[in-house]
């Protein structure tokens, strides 16, 4: 019976320092799994690869967000990340009224192409009332009025080889001593040829608005909102992402969120 | 706790009898393992954002919040505070405000409780969805396990007599006086069955009701739940039950005797009261 209680007793310290070994664990004991190169925390992000490729099998190419009613916009599309990019580039076209902007197409196409802000406003437009959600938490519900990314794609002819589209965009998001780092996204072809995505002009009814990225800004609208750049300026398709940014296919996803941000 | 047996021996336990599979053992740690990554890596999440609303958006220019973490100015300084349900409360030192005064912390939770330990969303979201993978995975195989082996029917599933049987079954835990039969009593059986079917499949559903991508191949969900957000705000109010869950079970195991508790947990037998008759099978 002694031998018991003392090895209880042993047990029970044992546990104790455990337990509180695992509350205190979430001071910095994990801390190493916020660095890139760790190989556990690589091992971890293979479930954003899982998660990939199930919701792709799952979800289907054309199935679609939900789109809401008139009276479910409650409030302005609230703006987050850049509200105004301060490069003389993006300020000359703001001050010009985007007048001399160009939205171009080029990378594996067959013809590279480009189209002012008027030319795009006169292909089909395409509205819908969507639900806005924030990698943070949040949603928030507007409308986005647009042209089908698909068929500018398509115009520009896009080649057998390309398989991720890069959006390049004015928005000089971060400022370093090496100079301004730019926000960048990049998608599969599902997701640029889904029948959602749109090339969006206006936000509400109305031009859309420099915060919330004029003149043209993307949405993929089965994603997060890091996936759908502001203040777009190029289209690239492409085979491989690795020579762009850090080589993760995006300036959030160089710092280390997941690339497909469809969860 | 005793019995007299014919030679007149006083008898202080039942037989030890094998009562835990080894996929109920597993998939026990597994849980227990994911759910403490779930937790810290949620927190960090709910950080990125510490409000919760009900209805499909965040009210920014309306109010639908039932919950909001933040801090505020006072004449004193810098306070944390939460508003939950309308009412203000003063949370500073552990909500919204917390940390040393040489150096305060501004988050919702404090950093002590979350993966990592300083602000990363996307870190929170590596390990967050990473775990929430096994949990599901171990979820899937605990159901095909114990419905072939009848583990679910037998032990878990609530039967009549035991919300018969349930406020006498309270009272003898409140009083701390525990019965180690063959299986489960009446408010292990309702408490399991509450966890394995309502809350651990709530807080997957909501989950996933969070994913866009999941949203338009499941509409549905959305209308379940009542919208992306309140599916949220229901996702963070099941982990406080599952914690206030964690709480009593840890409780209830120090209480019923750990060594006996955690033995049937690690190599299936369990050392049952003395009142229990023993079967082939059992050990003395």
């Amino acid at each position: 019976m002694s031998a018991l209680t003392f090895n209880r007793r042993r047990f029970l310290g044992g546990a104790a320092a455990a337990g509180s070994g695992l509350v205190l664990a979430g001071c910095d004991q994990f801390d190493f799994l916020g660095q890139r190169d760790n190989r556990v925390r690589q091992v971890l992000e293979q479930a954003n690869v899982l998660t990939y490729q199930v919701q792709r099998r799952l979800i289907g190419s054309q199935s679609l967000a939900r789109e809401y009613s008139p009276s479910e916009i409650r409030q302005g599309q609230k703006p987050n990340g850049s509200t105004d990019p301060s490069t003389p580039e993006y300020q000359f076209l703001k001050a010009q009224d985007f007048a001399p902007y160009r939205l171009t197409v080029k990378g594996m196409v067959e013809k590279e192409v480009s189209f002012s802000l008027a030319e795009l406003r006169n292909m089909p437009a395409k509205n819908q009332i969507t639900r806005h959600d924030c990698v943070e938490g949040w949603s928030c519900i507007a409308k986005w009025t647009g042209t089908p990314l698909g068929a500018v794609l398509d115009m520009a002819g896009v080649k057998p080889e390309a398989r991720f589209c890069v959006y390049h965009c004015f928005d000089n998001i971060q400022k370093t001593l090496s100079g301004d780092i730019f926000y960048y996204e990049s998608s599969d072809l599902v997701d640029a040829y889904h029948p959602q995505t749109i090339l969006a002009y206006g936000l509400n009814d109305q031009a859309l608005p420099v915060a919330n990225g004029a003149p043209v800004r993307l949405r993929i609208e089965r994603a997060l909102g890091y996936k759908q750049p502001k203040y777009l300026h190029t289209i690239e398709l492409v085979d491989d992402l690795t020579p762009f940014g850090r080589g993760h296919g995006g300036y959030w996803e160089d710092v280390g969120y997941d690339w497909y941000g469809g969860i | 706790m005793s019995a007299e047996t014919d030679t007149g021996l006083k008898v202080t336990s039942g037989p030890l009898i094998y009562r835990q599979s080894v996929w109920t053992r597993v998939t026990h740690w597994v849980w227990a393992l994911c759910l403490f990554f779930l937790l810290l890596s949620g927190l960090q999440i709910f950080n990125a954002h510490p409000a919760l609303y009900i209805g499909q958006q965040s009210g920014f220019e309306f109010e639908n919040a039932v919950l909001e973490i933040g801090a505020v100015n006072s004449e004193a300084g810098p306070r944390g505070r939460t508003i939950l349900f309308g009412r203000s409360f003063d949370t500073t030192g552990v909500l919204g405000l917390s940390g040393t005064a040489e150096r305060p912390q501004f988050t919702g939770f404090p950093g002590a409780v979350t993966i990592p330990s300083y602000r990363d969303l996307g870190t929170g979201r590596v390990v967050h969805f990473f775990f929430g993978w096994i949990f599901v995975l171990a979820l899937f195989v605990w159901f095909v396990a114990s419905l072939v082996s009848g583990h679910m029917r037998r032990d878990i599933i609530p039967k009549r007599r035991d919300l018969a049987q349930a406020p006498g079954d309270l009272v003898d835990h409140v009083r701390f006086r525990f019965h180690h039969n063959r299986t489960y009593g009446p408010l292990q059986r309702l408490t399991y069955a509450v966890v394995m079917f309502i809350l651990f499949p709530l807080i997957v559903l909501t989950g996933l009701t969070m994913s866009p991508g999941i949203n338009a191949s499941w509409p549905f969900l959305l209308d379940l739940f009542g919208g992306r957000q309140t599916a949220r705000t229901i996702h963070f109010g099941v982990m406080v039950l599952l914690v206030l869950f964690f709480v009593i079970h840890i409780v209830m195991v120090v209480a019923a005797g750990p060594i006996n508790e955690l033995r049937s947990m690690i190599t299936g037998w369990y050392r049952t009261s003395p009142n229990v008759e023993p079967m082939p099978g059992d050990k003395p």
